[in-house]
This record gives structure tokens, sequence and C-alpha cells, in this order.
């Protein structure tokens, strides 16, 4: 009898589960491939046609192929904040876990709000206005690195403490430059935190929403989920198109998810645990 | 440490390391966060500031609307992080024991976490239409007349809290589950002996040993409660009337409206409301890891 029991548990686990964290995720795909009409009427049923590439050719062209720009603009903006990130926060974790300095503190004390505190918006808009990076790239770029500083250098800073000190040492001896250590030897023993990162922030970057809300608006600066938020007061009448926007939208943390499932569960516990 | 004694030799870990990222955190968080304790005293349009006291806060407070966003932004925190804190430890418990298909379970509700706000409150914000949407449909053959989900102003910010647990419970669980591996199989076996029952065991051992990690999640669902903002937005934008409303949805209608220092003000009522809350918390716990 014991050894039926896991089986049971499972099952019913499962079932529940499914019902409560698989179905909206069908129930998104179901709408993607249905007609209009059918959609609209927001149930279970199988489509009586199957319409995907139409629906999917569909999103692509509204508003001027706005999906592609979209697309376009959000892996932009998440490649490139996430390097920087990436680049800044190891050189800070580094030195905040390597040098006993003044500055730690200061260096902790911001680390702490950077995690804690919301950004006081109106005076960044200001502000971004003043420097002429309103409604940039660039300036939505720097925003994001500025915004998600904090957990970067917090999981670096955390991995660095694993790694020996005799490491910089010998290099030292080696007539290495502080520069050359940190960029030679210390960087590529990184690895598995800076994937744990690139994957972590790229996700948080991908799907932000707000933060385009504010600082990016403007037809030629929509992202991804910015669409989404457009599609959703436009499409009331076109379920159809509208689930098959979310469903592509899903579809890229879908893909970094499948392929970095650890890397994404270490980095948030760990980042998380440490905060 | 004395300034007469000549460096010998220089670090080899050099501060300029922090600049660059001192640079762009300096001047586009720490700088706006500052100033907004100025701005919040103005008349502001962007262009010029006219200094006029604490008008903004009384104004804030002496709005009904703007002070049942505050009450809402506790609500919404207190809800969503006690039902995570449950949900997940309950869910943590179940997934690390012996159980069929655990790994496939653990990415199942792990899921939603990675996945566009936007996209789970479009969604469902769709499944609980009061005629059409699903659950209500469900709820009706199974005779229970369903309420209106998002359209009843007692029950729309519930709602919303109930997606943004359904979102934010994995990343709870996980931790759990870090926090649930970390308790020496010892503990129980010694208990068992003793003839201890599972719930004696939940409650004497389980419960006491994972609390760092309670406190972890308690902090971090309490604090992305109250910042809350595009779930509520996607899913009722505040409403119906000004029900679901929280400070962060007030301050992005406040901002659009164009009275940015009523906006700003709302930030540093924001900011006020998390240290508050968060700071003892935080250095409670800190107290405690010191002490062990």
């Amino acid at each position: 009898m014991r050894s039926v029991r896991p089986y049971v548990t499972g099952a019913i686990a499962l079932a529940v589960a499914a019902m409560i964290f698989v179905m909206p995720f069908v129930f998104v795909a179901l709408q993607a491939v249905k007609s209009k009409s059918e959609a609209s009427r927001l149930d279970f049923e199988l489509p009586g046609q199957w319409l995907f590439w139409d629906n999917l050719t569909a999103v692509f062209k509204a508003r001027d192929y706005q999906l592609v720009l979209a697309y376009f603009n959000s892996t932009l903006i998440t490649v490139v904040s996430v390097t920087i990130l990436l680049l800044l926060s190891a050189m800070v974790g580094y030195v905040m876990q390597r040098r006993r300095t003044v500055w730690n503190k200061v260096a902790s004390v911001a680390l702490f709000m950077g995690l804690m505190m919301p950004p006081a918006v109106v005076p960044t808009i200001g502000l971004l206005q003043e420097i002429g990076l309103f409604k940039t790239m660039t300036g939505m770029i720097l925003i994001q690195v500025a915004y998600n500083l904090s957990f970067s250098i917090l999981l670096y800073r955390s991995f660095i403490s694993t790694i020996p000190r005799d490491l910089d040492e010998a290099a030292l001896i080696d007539g290495a430059k502080p520069r050359q250590i940190f960029f030679r030897v210390i960087l590529p023993l990184l690895k598995p935190v800076t994937v744990t990162n690139i994957v972590v922030q790229s996700i948080a970057i991908f799907n932000d929403f707000t933060n385009p809300l504010y600082y990016l608006p403007g037809k030629e600066n929509v992202t991804v989920q910015l669409t989404l938020y457009n599609f959703q007061s436009m499409y009331t009448s076109q379920y159809n198109l509208l689930f098959m926007n979310i469903l592509l939208v899903t579809i890229p943390p879908l893909i970094v998810f499948i392929f970095f499932n650890r890397q994404i569960v270490a980095g948030m516990t760990s980042g998380a645990v440490k905060g | 440490m004395t300034e007469t004694r000549p460096r010998s030799r220089k670090s080899p870990y050099p501060l300029w390391f922090f600049i660059p990222a001192a640079i762009i955190y300096g001047v586009l968080f720490l700088v706006p966060t500052v100033s907004s304790l100025w701005f919040s005293l103005t008349r502001w349009d962007l262009s010029t500031a006219e200094f006029i006291g604490f008008e903004n806060f009384q104004q804030f407070f002496s709005e009904p609307f703007l002070v049942k966003g505050l009450v809402n932004t506790l609500i919404y925190a207190v809800a969503t992080s006690g039902l995570k804190t449950v949900c997940g430890l309950l869910l943590a418990v179940l997934l690390t024991g012996n159980i069929f298909a655990r790994g496939f379970l653990r990415t199942l509700v792990f899921f939603p976490v990675l996945v566009s706000t936007i996209g789970i409150g479009i969604t469902f914000t769709v499944m609980m239409h009061p005629t059409r949407g699903i659950i209500n449909v469900t709820l009706e053959a199974l005779g229970i007349p369903g309420p209106g989900w998002l359209t009843n102003p007692a029950l729309a910010l519930f709602s919303v809290a109930l997606v943004d647990v359904w979102k934010g419970v994995g990343l709870a669980t996980l931790i759990f589950i870090a926090g649930l591996a970390a308790i020496s199989p010892d503990y129980y076996e010694a208990a068992r002996i003793d003839g201890a029952t599972r719930l004696q065991q939940f409650f004497r051992i389980t419960l006491p040993l994972v609390r760092p990690a309670t406190l972890v999640v308690v902090t971090l669902s309490l604090i992305g409660g109250l910042r809350s903002f595009d779930l509520i937005w996607a899913m009722t934008r505040g409403g119906p009337g000004f029900s679901s409303d929280v400070i962060a949805s007030v301050i992005y209608k406040q901002y659009q409206a164009g009275f940015y220092g009523l906006s700003t003000a709302g930030n540093v009522i924001l900011f006020a409301l998390i240290a508050v809350i968060i700071l003892p918390i935080t250095l409670w716990f800190n107290r405690r890891e010191v002490e062990e």
C-alpha cells in the first residue's frame, strides 16, 4: 500500500495543478487559433477551423507591422541593457566583496534602496528631458540598467565570495595588473552566475511594462508589452488576435525557460534569500 | 590606515570599478528619488516648479479617492503577501515530499512567474467576464451564481489580488523549497521515533525552522504588493470607480492628468509607506541573523 501513495497524491496534485496552472495557457492558445466570431464566445470549445497562420499574419500586419518593430525594440533594449548590467555589476560586486573601504557601506545602502524603493517617476522624466534622453532607446536602456543593478550586484557579490583570494594573489605575483586580474582571471570564472543573471534579467526587462509606459512613449518606440496594452483596447471585438498576440509575447520567456530552467531557479532563490 | 604612510602598493581591487555603475545609478535613480522630496512640495509643470509647501499632501489626504488608493494599497499588499506565504509554504511542503511527477509540478507552478504580467492580466480579465467568462460559466454549471469578479466594486481589488497570487506563488514556493532543503532530516527522524504526527512535525519542526525563508517571502511579496501597478492597470485601470486604485495607479493617473507635483507626492507617500513597513522587518531579521 505504501508505495502507491506517492502516485495517488501525485495524480491528484497534477489534476489540480493542471486545472489551475495549465488551463489559462490552454485557453490563450485556443482563442489564438479561432475565428473572430468563435473567439468572441470566450468558451473552451475546440475551433471549428484552425486559423493559426491567418491570425498570426494578421497580428503581425496590424498597424503597419507594429509588432515587428516592437520585437526589434524589445530585443535591442533587453540585449544592450543586460550586457551593460553584467559588466558593471560584476565590477562592483568584485570590488565590494574583495576590498574593505568606506565606500562599501555607501554602496550597501544604495543597493538596499534599489531593491526596495520604487523609482520616483515624474522627476525621472523631468531629468531625462533635461539631458535629452526622454523617449529614446538610450534613455530606456540606461534606466533598465539603473533599476536592475542592485539585484545583479547582489548575485555577483555572493558568487564572488566563493572564489578563493589565492587566485587574485597568484595573478598579482605573476605580474598581472589589477585590470587584468579582473578581466582575465575573475570574469571567466563568473560564468555560472553570469548565465543566471542573463536569464533572470532578460526575462524581467523583456516583460517590463511600467517603465516603457512612462519613459518610452511614442509610436516608433513601442515595446512588445506595450503592443499588448495597445491591442487590448483596439481588439476588444477581435479576441482571436488579442490572444494570438499574448501567445507570441509568452513564447520568448517560454523558450528561455525551457533552456535555462535550472539557472532561473538558482538565480531567483539565491538572489531572493540574500536580499 | 594613517594618512602619512605612503602607499607601498596599490590595491589590486581598483575603486574606479564602482564609478560607471555609480554614475548611472546615481543620476537615474538617486537624483530623482532625492529631488522628488522637493518636487512633491511644488506645483510643477516639468519646467517651472512653484513652492507650495504641503499643499499636495493636504490635497492627497483630503480627496477620498486618493485616500482610498492608500488603503487599497495596504489591503492589496497584505492580502497578496499573506496568501503567497501560506500557499507557497503548503505547495513547497507538498513538492518536497515523496510525490509522483515532482519536478514537473514544480515547473508548472513556477512558470507563470516568468510570463508577461500584462498578458496574464488580459487573459484573466477575459476569463473573469461576468457572463461569458469561463470561470462563471463553470460555476454556473455547478449551480453556483458567479459574482462580477471585476465589475463589482467590493470585489475587484480582491480578484486582481487573486490573480497576483496565481502569478507569484511560484517564486514563494521556490524560496520555501530552498528553505526546506536546509532543514536536517534528523529532526524529522527523531520526531518520528518520539511518535509525533505529521501535523505536529509541521508545526513544531518545519514552521520554526523555515522562518528565514518565510521572512524573505513576506518581505519580497510585501514590497511587490505595495509597488504593484501593471496587473491592476491591465485588469481594472483602478476601477470600477476608484475601487481598485492603488498608490501606483494614482501616481500614473495624476501624471497623465498633468498634476506632476501631486503625482510626485504620491511617490513620496509610497516611499514612506515602504520604509515604515519594510525597514522594521528587515532590521529585525538582520539582528536575528547576527545573533545566530
